[in-house]
């Protein structure tokens, strides 16, 4: 039997992207942010989040695509890795889906760039691809880049 | 049902580490009271506790250890054995042993591959020395299975001591130290029992948390209701803000605990120190109930042990050294603990042999952190605070207690990491006092708030010194570069916050073309040195509630959390060590007096500058620029010698040379009368060299835009300018000092 899994979604840059609906705590709408002065470019700023500060990272930013427009305010998903809630800042959210194991591929070859890095793999949908991000290289970037 | 058995394991190991700890401090005091009913029982209901439960979760090793330890408690208890050194000894090691175990289990889930049975073999030979009856108890207990339903402390203690039966059986239930057969004192310990729950620390701070935020959103309302008419909604809110301050109060309690949980510990190190040194310590400690914040007190657990353990070791001397200095063989440590001003004082006492400050100077310049010449200016205080270099130990032995020389440093660096300070006082021969102030809690800290680049940033009130404002920009001077101001005649590095944060603030409305805005600076702390941070706006002082960073961030240094501000958005508190650190602000000069010195004397007419006013001669006004002057001293006449034909003074021991300002500058004072018993000197240095220049009077500092007119051509005067509406002269000090003494520059060179 295969193996059901539930994904929250959202759209970045016209992409449709998921991640393991566990690692999700909770959806919130754009939030006035903070920015921080000498962090990574890929933190868009801190949230006060209920009164804990959640850092905010821009996924178009993260997956090297081109910055959104500003009228566009971005969504907030909240995620809780490690003791610690981050926003990852999205286009557009889509629906939890349940996906089985069937229609699963591994990333395609000639993927390229930091997508590659990111994506652990491809659920075949029957309208459009869901591309699975890996939550631990997503936030990894922190350790690399400061020095 | 595994997670249950997890769970009354956790409790076990909570309740036993607990019991350990009080069984450390009951055997030290069974030390010195070793006829103590009470202590003995104390001692044996913690055992006897450990055991019970230890057989019951079937940990068989420390069953027998805690097993071999009670027989020989029984023993002592029943008066059939008198306590002496070794059993003292041989009980701490069996806590030792237990404790071991203890840290396996909770590591590993097991009881480790430890040995134990010479511990038991030595606590069995102990108990037999007396022939003790119990031995042949000794198999019963491990013989029985308890019954998992019986409370298991119970069935074992009926087994092992019958004719303990009664008094063991209610204590145990309550587990907290109460005289056996004292139905009295039972019942309060019942009461104590009672009355208390364990919470997990995770859970006081989710609900910290949760009360800062209901705050916020008090504050909101409080906001939006100003703007309302409505009568009943405002008592309602004024209602919430009462119930939301004290809610808040009272959470804040919760995270509290005595001081004593950490001192505790204390009473068995400095006793094992003691052993070890051979020498006699009394540990007094005051004021155990003392409360603070429970982050606080584990921050403050390893500072405190090594300044425990420093003035046990080097602070208090042998018993005939004492015996010599007519001090009482057994030395005193006291450890005393108090409120005072919002802040915790924890002080930490020696009648010791006190610091000797000569040997950490010694220690200093040999390690090169400092020359002689600065070493000479060195106040006896200054010469202690070389304690908190890093590297300086100045125990002539090292042992394996302590005197590595990772000490102080390291102490005053976990101290300031919880905002606050560490101060040593000494009194030579007499003892030594270290002082640490700590804030209540960490939770909630006074901060500035100021505004950077459209940002708004919290600074921590502790590393705020003053606030200046400049109405003109061009009031910063620069060095090379390096942007200064003089404040107060001394020179202040000045730090661009938006250049250290990469923002570009003021270019933003506008260009650099506006060089006549003013500015504002927040003058710093950080360590021993101070800075100006030049920012945009500064706001107002606030109460705020500092929240960790994330860990993507926490690398930045400049960063010591953040907040969120009344209006909900958040702020960085800025952290004052890691912004003076990465702007190279505590650099490798520690002498940043002389360089200051050296700077000022370039300066030039027509500024605002601190003059000391003096009268020399026949009531002439005279000023001398104050940062110049070292020191302002009198001298007794009497102390005046000759050397040479040249007045001198011996002064901190030094020779201080004497010139007279009237004779340099050649006015005769008409009246000789010294009816003054002393001499008002200006002490002036440079270079580690001093000289006094000797006036009539001193009348008065004062700030003052110059603006003097050369002339006279008198020998030592610049010229004259009107200071407060007066003439007054304006001395050339190095001109005197060279006409007075013309060795004193030669080594000073071309500066």
């Amino acid at each position: 039997m295969a193996e059901v899994n539930q994904y929250c979604t959202f759209y970045v840059d016209g992409s449709f992207y998921g991640i393991n609906v566990m690692d999700v705590q909770e959806i919130i709408r754009y939030q006035d942010m903070t920015g921080v002065p000498l962090a990574d470019s890929v933190i868009k700023g801190l949230i006060n989040l209920r009164g804990q500060i959640v850092t905010a990272i821009d996924l178009r930013r993260r997956l090297g695509l081109k910055p959104r427009s500003k009228e566009d305010n971005p969504m907030n998903v909240i995620i809780n890795t490690n003791d610690e809630a981050i926003s990852l800042l999205v286009d557009e959210i889509g629906d939890v889906i349940e996906v089985d194991d069937d229609i699963f591929e591994p990333p395609p070859q000639n993927l390229r760039g930091k997508a590659k890095e990111l994506t652990t793999g491809v659920y075949k949908l029957k309208d459009k691809l869901l591309m699975t991000l890996d939550m631990d290289k997503l936030l990894e970037f922190s350790v690399l880049n400061f020095k | 049902m595994d997670e249950d058995l997890d769970d009354i394991i956790q409790e076990f190991m909570i309740e036993s580490t607990e019991g350990l700890d009080q069984l450390d401090r009951d055997l030290v005091d069974l030390e010195q009271d070793p006829t103590s009913k009470e202590t003995i029982s104390s001692i044996f209901r913690t055992v006897h506790t450990i055991k019970g439960t230890s057989g019951f979760l079937s940990f068989s090793k420390l069953e027998k250890v805690a097993h071999a330890g009670e027989n020989l408690l029984s023993l002592i208890r029943d008066g059939k054995l008198a306590v002496h050194i070794g059993i003292i000894n041989t009980l701490l090691s069996m806590g030792d042993a237990v404790r071991e175990v203890l840290d396996n289990i909770a590591a590993n889930k097991n009881e480790g591959d430890g040995d134990y049975s010479s511990l038991i073999q030595m606590i069995t030979y102990l108990s037999e020395e007396d022939g003790g009856k119990t031995h042949d108890q000794a198999p019963v207990a491990d013989l029985k299975e308890p019954e998992p339903n019986d409370p298991p402390q119970l069935q074992a203690a009926e087994e092992a001591e019958p004719s303990a039966e009664a008094p063991v059986k209610t204590e145990d239930k309550k587990v907290e130290s109460a005289p056996v057969g004292s139905n009295l004192n039972e019942s309060k310990a019942t009461k104590v029992a009672e009355g208390n729950i364990r919470v997990g620390v995770g859970l006081l701070d989710k609900l910290m948390a949760l009360v800062g935020e209901l705050v916020l959103t008090r504050n909101q309302i409080l906001q939006f209701n100003t703007n309302q008419d409505d009568n009943n909604f405002t008592a309602t809110t004024q209602r919430l803000n009462m119930i939301a301050t004290e809610l808040q109060e009272g959470v804040m309690k919760t995270r509290m605990q005595p001081i004593g949980n950490v001192w505790n510990k204390f009473p068995r190190v400095v006793r094992d120190l003691a052993t070890q040194c051979g020498k006699k310590i009394n540990l007094i400690m005051e004021g155990k109930d003392t409360e603070l914040d429970k982050t606080l007190i584990e921050a403050i657990k390893d500072p405190l042990t090594h300044i425990v353990r420093n003035s046990a070791d080097h602070g208090i001397e042998q018993p005939e050294q004492r015996r010599k200095a007519n001090k009482p063989e057994e030395g005193t440590l006291l450890l005393r603990a108090y409120h005072e001003g919002g802040k915790v004082n924890i002080e930490i006492s020696d009648d010791g042999d006190g610091i000797d400050s000569s040997r950490i100077v010694e220690k200093a310049v040999s390690l090169g952190l400092l020359t002689e010449n600065q070493a000479d200016k060195l106040t006896e205080q200054e010469k202690i605070n070389l304690l908190f270099l890093p590297g300086l130990s100045t125990a002539k032995n090292v042992t394996n207690v302590s005197g590595r020389g990772v000490g102080m440093d390291v102490v005053r660096t976990n101290i300031e990491k919880i905002g606050g300070n560490v101060d040593i006082k000494s009194q030579p021969g007499e003892g030594t006092t270290i002082i640490i102030k700590i804030p209540l809690t960490l939770a909630i800290i006074p901060a500035l708030t100021i505004t950077c680049g459209n940002e708004r940033f919290a600074i921590p009130q502790v590393s705020l010194l003053e606030l200046v404002r400049l109405e003109n920009k061009r009031d910063i001077e620069s060095i090379q570069g390096t942007p200064v101001y003089r404040l107060r005649g001394n020179l202040l590095p000045i730090v661009f916050l938006d250049d250290v944060l990469g923002l570009n603030s003021g270019n933003e409305n506008g260009d650099n073309s506006i060089q006549d805005e003013s500015v504002s600076i927040v003058v710093l702390q950080a360590d021993d040195h101070q800075f100006g941070l030049v920012v945009d706006k500064i706001s107002d002082t606030e109460e705020i509630v500092v929240k960790p960073l994330g860990k993507t961030l926490k690398e930045i240094s400049c960063y010591a959390g953040a907040t969120i501000m009344g209006d909900g958005k958040v702020a960085l508190i800025l952290d004052v060590m890691g912004i003076a650190n990465s702007t190279r602000i505590l650099g490798k000069n520690h002498d940043k007096a002389i360089g200051e010195t050296d700077a000022e004397l370039e300066t030039t007419s027509s500024e605002r500058q601190n003059m000391l006013l003096i009268e020399a001669g026949s009531s002439s006004r005279m000023a001398i620029p104050l940062s110049t002057v070292s020191r302002l001293e009198e001298i007794p006449l009497d102390s005046l010698e000759l050397a040479g034909n040249r007045n001198v003074v011996q002064y901190r021991g030094e020779i201080l040379p004497l010139i007279n300002l009237d004779e340099a500058i050649g006015i005769h004072s008409t009246s000789t009368e010294n009816d003054d018993e002393t001499l008002k000197v200006v002490v002036y240095s440079e270079n580690g060299k001093s000289v006094g220049l000797v006036v009539k009077n001193i009348q008065d500092i004062v700030e003052e835009e110059l603006e003097f007119k050369p002339g006279m051509n008198r020998p030592g005067i610049i010229g004259t300018a009107v200071i407060q509406k007066k003439v007054t002269e304006l001395l050339d000090v190095p001109e005197i000092i060279k006409n007075a003494d013309p060795n004193f520059y030669e080594t000073v060179g071309v500066n």
